[in-house]
């Protein structure tokens, strides 16, 4: 037996051109990019610090969308192709739900409640869609070879998104927002109050998160769950239930970040959740992918480099934005698949 | 056509007159189809003609056909060698754009003729036969096969899937913005993308009565157009076919169901799988040159639904049988050209209805794909081998060590340390997940 697990190590295909090239290389680009950011800087620091807040503001919604991600595959290791146009359900239910069917439009107390309660019922929207999902699809694949629930959750994409269409039309659809443009300035830079709200939703969120995850009952049988399935079920723990709890969990997040979306930028489109979703995914594999702190760190600086990109003075510009970050993906995959915080093991490759 | 009687009489014959059973079908098949939409269409029935023009355009018969190129390709990837591959597009722009560079007045700065001396544009630009333009076109995705492929060995299913979809987004992006705005030069025409592309030369072939010299954009040539595209169909068929019989294939096979075992057995994991990519990449090409032909101009309008729509081919016809992926393919092109649009007429004239029944494509083959997924994971056209793999319940931990072998020993023979290593290694978990 021990030698089955030692030769699987050294039967895979390596390609590896050394640990000290690797880093030069991977330290040689991180510094390329530490120095054009400073040159940017230099040059226009105000424009640089707007971008900056953009930027974050950006990276809190990756951050929220990631987290969905990296919530189900740490426990069954799908990547769920669909969470990102669950998000686009999410925004255009919202929007609907805000404006048409509760006609707020100012941020009255009144309104600010209906801005609640929007918020509320947009996160049980997407955690039931995301739960059902998993009853009626995943489930009954989790046996199954590995291309199966791939190809499923590829598959309820594409339904997500063209529900979307036919819901939300095939253009861009603006929508007004409560708290959208409102803010201070500081030294002439606009700062949004959509910015705080953002961020400290994100952080509360990931905190509960890593609470429940971390400290309950409910938690610890995920944790079991994503281990050994067979060995938690043994234990006496509803596998099937820890399993929709966790994408419950994920579709919330995907609601929260859908309903901070609209709010922040007033705008979806129906495939919004295509672009979106990989930008999260790619921000999940950047912190490490199943690490709940890193799915955040990487969002936040995955839309750090979309907002340079784009609003940089040396940018390539927004056209080149999808190139940009997948080629970061494909470089971290390449030379460290385990993320910024994950753990080195052969699990990942 | 030629390639295949002439291969298929070896030497050390031994094989019965079924293995010419495709050969001879297949060819069958194309000249009745060509026959059909040369000669008999124009001649019968008004009513016959204007059903055939409306269900059966042979606009949509040679798309089919191109999509059934790259079913095929894709088929090598994900259907033999288990892979599974979300920016196949990536290939077919590549392909495109070689046709288009190569086959227009896009570098106008040159003046380089080669090949078919009837070709037609005399003008400026890069103007080489499109026979020729098959084969660069086929080198050179193979070479972005190995490269696309290259950062995916090490990785699992489904990273694999993710980087390869990375790469089918990056590719056409910078075709897209490969204007003179964006890079300096202009490689691409950006959005507003390349055009004219020569037509098809025919060389001696046009000594035959009715075929013209060059093969254009006007309906009356389309027939030999199917023709043209049906030789390239019928070569990746033979290839793949042929390759699946041999060492590389059965290597690609042992890999897809285990790969691990596999290795073990001494099939060489990187050559094996660089080999699938490159394979597929080539036909990917192939079917790019035809599709730039087909269309006459080349934009860049390639994305994520074209990968999806392939793999539903194959997923649908069945993986790993190139009958399958073949009918799979010929299924869903012609509903997404013809099938659904005239359905929908059809259906809302009887009904009175205004139901935009294409504008439902994606939707329906998403839940197409869904569907089989969950009853029927081994398409429609099966190999009996795949049936068993996708039926079969991926193996427990316990059964990935060998454990269902020598359950009773394991009893006896087990020693505390190597069962808590048992339990603790993460190696055993991932052993089954290269077998999907």
């Amino acid at each position: 037996m021990a030698s089955t697990t030692a030769t699987a190590g050294l039967l895979k295909p390596r390609i590896r051109l050394g640990e000290a090239v690797e880093r030069g290389v991977g330290l040689t680009i991180v510094v390329a990019g530490l120095v054009w950011v400073i040159i940017n800087f230099v040059q226009d620091p105000k424009l640089c610090f707007s971008v900056l807040l953009d930027g974050l503001n950006r990276g809190a919604l990756y951050a929220l969308i990631a987290l969905g991600y990296t919530l189900v595959y740490g426990i069954i290791e799908l990547i769920n192709f669909a969470h990102g146009d669950l998000f686009m359900l999410g925004t255009i239910f919202s929007a609907n739900l805000l404006i048409n069917w509760l006609g707020v439009t100012s941020a009255t107390f009144g309104g600010i409640l209906a801005l609640i309660l929007t918020f509320v019922v947009t996160m049980v929207f997407c955690a039931a869609i995301n739960v059902s999902a998993e009853f009626f699809a995943y489930r009954r694949l989790r046996r199954a070879p590995r291309l199966a629930p791939l190809i499923t959750a590829v598959g309820l994409s594409f339904v997500f998104q063209n529900i979307g269409l036919k819901w939300n039309g095939s253009t861009q659809k603006q929508w007004p927002s409560l708290i959208g443009n409102h803010g201070f300035t500081v030294g002439g830079v606009l700062v949004r109050y959509s910015l705080f709200v953002t961020l400290s939703v994100t952080a509360l969120l990931l905190f509960g998160l890593t609470f429940i995850v971390q400290r309950t009952r409910q938690g610890k049988a995920m944790r079991a769950t994503a281990q050994d399935q067979d060995g938690a079920r043994l234990m006496g723990i509803n596998v099937d239930r820890t399993i929709s709890f966790t994408f419950a969990l994920g579709g919330a997040m995907a609601g929260t970040a859908a309903m901070l979306w609209i709010e922040t930028y007033g705008s979806t489109k129906f495939d919004l959740g295509f672009q979106l979703g990989l930008m999260a995914f790619t921000a999940a594999v950047l912190g490490g992918i199943g690490n709940l702190v890193g799915a955040v760190v990487g969002g936040v600086l995955i839309g750090l480099v979309q907002a340079f990109n784009e609003g940089f003075p040396h940018g390539a510009g927004q056209e080149w934005t999808q190139t940009v970050v997948f080629s970061i993906l494909i470089l971290l995959l390449v030379f460290r698949p385990e993320g910024l915080f994950g753990q080195r093991t052969t699990e990942k490759v | 056509m030629s390639t295949l009687p002439a291969a298929l009489k070896a030497p050390r014959q031994r094989r019965s007159i079924a293995s010419l059973a495709w050969p001879l079908s297949f060819t069958a098949a194309v000249i009745l189809v060509f026959v059909f939409y040369r000669y008999w269409l124009p001649n019968i029935a008004n009513s016959g003609e204007r059903f055939v023009a409306d269900w059966f355009p042979i606009t949509t018969i040679n798309l089919c056909v191109i999509w059934v190129i790259m079913a095929i390709g894709l088929n090598v990837v994900v259907g033999y060698a288990g892979l599974l591959d979300l920016g196949y597009v990536a290939f077919w722009a590549i392909g495109s754009y070689m046709g288009a560079w190569l086959m227009s007045a896009q570098f106008f700065q040159v003046n380089f003729h080669l090949g078919d001396p009837t070709i037609v544009s005399k003008g400026q630009g890069v103007h080489i036969s499109f026979w020729l333009v098959l084969l660069a076109a086929g080198a050179f995705c193979a070479l972005w096969g190995v490269i696309i492929g290259g950062p995916t060995l090490r990785l699992r299913s489904d990273y694999l899937a993710i980087v390869t979809l990375g790469f089918g987004e990056i590719i056409p992006q910078v075709f897209q913005n490969g204007d003179k705005e964006h890079i300096g030069f202009n490689l691409t025409s950006g959005t507003k993308g390349i055009g004219p592309i020569d037509p098809i030369g025919t060389g001696w072939l046009s000594n035959f009565k009715g075929v013209d010299p060059a093969l254009g954009l006007s309906g009356y040539e389309l027939p030999y157009k199917f023709l043209v595209y049906a030789v390239i169909a019928a070569f990746c068929v033979f290839v793949s076919l042929r390759i699946r019989r041999g060492r590389l294939g059965r290597a690609w096979l042992a890999i897809r169901e285990d790969e691990l075992a596999a290795s073990m057995m001494g099939v060489s994991l990187v050559k094996a799988k660089l080999s699938a990519y490159a394979v597929g990449a080539v036909f990917g090409g192939l079917g790019g040159v035809a599709y730039a032909t087909l269309v006459g101009s080349v934009f860049p309008n390639f994305t994520f639904n074209f990968s999806i729509t392939i793999l539903l081919m194959v997923v649908l016809g069945g993986m790993g049988n190139v009958w399958g992926v073949i009918l799979g393919a010929l299924v869903i092109s012609w509903i997404n050209y013809t099938g659904l649009g005239q359905f929908g007429d059809w259906y809302n004239g009887q009904f009175n209805s205004h139901v935009d029944f294409p504008s439902y494509n994606f939707l329906i083959f998403g839940v197409i794909l869904v569907l089989m997924m969950l009853f029927r994971r081994e398409g429609f056209l099966p190999e009996s081998r795949t049936r068993l793999i996708m039926r079969e319940p991926a193996r427990t931990e316990m059964e990935a060590v060998g454990a269902d072998i020598a359950a009773a020993e394991a009893e006896i023979e087990i020693t505390e340390e190597t069962e808590d290593e048992l339990v603790s290694s993460e190696t055993t978990k991932r052993a089954d997940g290269g077998e999907s």
